[in-house]
């Protein structure tokens, strides 16, 4: 409503609607921008490094350039009317991603790690994957709303890849996580596409679930309780995120199911008090595990005392616990970018070591473009997040807003415990950052929630058609030549 | 490489990266559609002088073409006086008005109602508005609980409503104006 509630007799406030544009033009030039930063950043890379334009420039800018076109395409033909940001936001978070990972695959002191070296070209694959699925996203997906058929089985599902890690012989512990399996010299991280998976079922369940869950309650001190049986699915999810954090020693997923759920739940049921359990269950969950988990125990010591790991690392002491000089070390490189950065290549964030390229990438861009930097990147994160919201807000049905906030509920929530982890708000956690972290699987299931979302936008900002002749006044036309007025039944 | 043109190009970059965030949140500001709210009182007073200089400048030919389109819309004396909007006056939808076009207004809590009426004294399906062959509004009450009111008396019939007659449905009061 208007600010004109007040004195309605003087100053009326019309409510029209306006058809949405298709903004797909607006599209075409963001993106052309999006392409156009990273391209200078990998220039600006080469000349930092070699005193010289690196010799891949072309094919790097055409690649990412083209792969751009062939997303603005899809979207052009399969969803005209989608939000216009959330394709270019993805496409720079996504190329930013490939120069820093290209910057660090320069690094002799990475290379000979073989933790880094041939990885941009890797990335670039992913990319061209993960484009390719958004397009088939958008091309098979025509409405997302057939999604909802698929709720149960997509909890089985869900389930299914959340569990995979944990199946002997598939499983890959990989430093002390086990969130990754193998097949071949491939390895898959299911989770990230368990998020996507997940947040449908939550979805269509909590769409069939909401009334009960947020009407049958009773109030205490200002907050409304639920009933003993509504707590049962909060309960289950809570369970299998701490039964995660458990076989899986993987505090970042876990947080991540547990928190779209409780993000979901708040916005089906319009109830405060979700979001007090779930904070108050989280916290217990995590102090629980972290009390008996050594892996668990590693990380809250390193987020507590990472200078004191540091030393301990360094030292050398053999006490049977690794102590990880990684946190100290994002800590510095933070601090060496300061302000306003290193300037891209001159940066020494390769000292971080393994893991320099995915899950520390953040450090990098700390140290070389600084605090400013860092800033317009958490900036661009949180934009895609705010169109997510807007979608959602946007969406005409019930699961389709649903869908949407959790999707970018549980993107939001990835980067700040990515974001969290490496700047030392929270125990680090073994995720990837999106789109700019080295990493397939991130990349591709991303982009697939990219799609989905784009996908749900481009329903919900479709102008509604025109609404057909009204029958009642037809009918009584026809049926009632002779009287003066429409027939009152 | 020297410094100098490492530094520019340094500042440049985090230069480009925010001039991209600032497109991206000017798009997003060009990007609010859905509901155009037009404040009518602010709308009369910055016209109001614009329409005196109008008519100074040129009164003859102004006078005419104002009169023609006065017949356009009323299309003849008997619809002289004829409603152009509904104007939602009390309640908590108050100063929400609806062009009257000739299609038929229902009102009540039904989602699919032309007015969707957020009032505890409403039905889901509380009363409708049509005109009548003559271009005459009739407000018809459609069986709801609390009854609809038209200025004192509740509705039994399908009744014209007079410009400016109060229609009431629980808390909410509408009214019919030129």
């Amino acid at each position: 409503m208007s600010s004109t509630t007040n004195t309605p007799t003087h100053h009326t406030s019309t409510i029209g609607s306006i058809g949405a544009p298709s903004r797909r033009n607006t599209e075409l030039a963001l993106l052309i921008f999006a392409v156009a930063i990273p391209v200078f950043a990998y220039a600006n890379v080469g000349l930092a490094l070699n005193d010289q334009v690196p010799a891949g420039l072309l094919g790097y800018g055409l690649g990412l350039g083209l792969l751009a076109g062939v997303a603005h395409l899809a979207v052009r033909k399969f969803a005209p009317y989608a939000d216009p940001l959330l394709l270019p936001l993805a496409t720079l978070l996504n190329g930013l991603g490939l120069v820093a990972i290209w910057r660090l695959d320069q690094s002799k002191r990475l290379q000979a790690m073989h933790a880094a070296g041939d990885k941009a070209t890797n990335q670039l694959i992913y990319t061209a994957l993960g484009i390719a699925l958004f397009v088939v996203v958008l091309i098979f997906l025509k409405d997302h709303r057939t999604l909802q058929r698929y709720t149960y089985i997509s909890m089985v599902v869900a389930l299914f890849l959340l569990l995979l890690p944990l199946v002997p012989g598939l499983g890959a512990d990989v430093y002390g996580a086990k969130i990754w399996i193998q097949i071949g010299s491939f390895t898959i991280q299911p989770g990230e596409f368990a998020k996507i998976v997940l947040a449908v079922f939550f979805a269509g369940y909590l769409m069939v679930k909401r009334d009960a869950l947020a009407l049958a309650s009773r109030r205490f001190m200002g907050l409304y309780l639920p009933r003993g049986r509504d707590l049962g699915p909060i309960l289950v999810v809570w369970f299998i995120s701490i039964l995660i954090l458990v076989f899986e020693t993987d505090l970042g997923t876990s947080l991540l199911f547990f928190g779209m759920f409780v993000i979901m739940l708040y916005v089906a049921t319009e109830r405060t008090s979700w979001i007090v359990f779930g904070l108050l269950m989280s916290a217990a969950g995590a102090v629980g595990v972290a009390s008996f988990e050594p892996h668990v125990q590693t990380r809250v010591q390193a987020w507590l005392d990472p200078m004191g790991e540091f030393k301990a690392s360094r030292s050398g002491i053999q006490d049977g616990i690794i102590h990880s000089e990684q946190a100290m070390q994002a800590l510095w490189a933070f601090g060496s970018g300061g302000t306003l950065g290193t300037g891209w290549g001159q940066g020494h964030s390769e000292l971080i070591g393994f893991a320099a390229n995915s899950d520390f990438i953040l450090a990098t861009y700390g140290e070389e473009l600084g605090l400013a930097g860092i800033m317009a990147i958490l900036l661009i994160y949180g934009l895609v997040a705010e169109r997510g919201v807007r979608t959602a807000l946007a969406a005409r049905d019930p699961f389709g807003k649903l869908l949407a906030i959790g999707l970018s509920g549980a993107f939001a929530l990835q980067v700040f415990v990515v974001a969290g982890g490496v700047m030392g708000l929270i125990p680090l956690t073994g995720m990837t950052m999106p789109f700019l972290a080295y990493g397939g699987s991130s990349v591709i299931a991303n982009w697939a929630l990219i799609g989905i979302l784009i996908r749900i936008s481009d329903t919900a900002r479709r102008p509604a058609p025109t609404p057909a002749a009204n029958p009642d006044a037809e009918m009584t036309q026809i049926v009632r030549p002779g009287t003066t007025g429409p027939d009152p039944q | 490489m020297s410094e100098l043109t490492l530094t520019v190009m340094r500042l440049g970059f985090l230069a480009v990266l925010w001039l991209f965030v600032i497109v991206a949140v000017q798009v997003i500001r060009s990007d609010l559609f859905g509901t155009r709210v037009t404040q009518r009182g602010a709308r009369r007073e910055a016209q109001r002088p614009q329409a005196a200089a109008r008519q100074q400048s040129a009164p003859p030919q102004q006078r005419g073409q104002r009169g023609q389109r006065a017949q356009q819309s009323g299309g003849g004396r008997q619809r002289r006086n004829a409603p152009s909007k509904l104007v939602v006056t009390e309640g908590t939808l108050a100063g929400t008005t609806v062009a009257l076009q000739g299609q038929t207004i229902t009102l009540g809590r039904a989602h699919d109602s032309t007015i969707v009426l957020d009032d505890d004294y409403a039905s889901s399906r509380h009363a409708r508005i049509y005109p009548d062959r003559d271009g005459q509004w009739i407000v018809e009450d459609l069986g709801s609980t609390n009854g609809t009111y038209l200025d004192r008396s509740r509705l039994t019939t399908p009744t014209p409503v007079p410009l400016g007659g109060a229609i009431r449905i629980g808390k909410t009061v509408i009214e019919l104006r030129k």
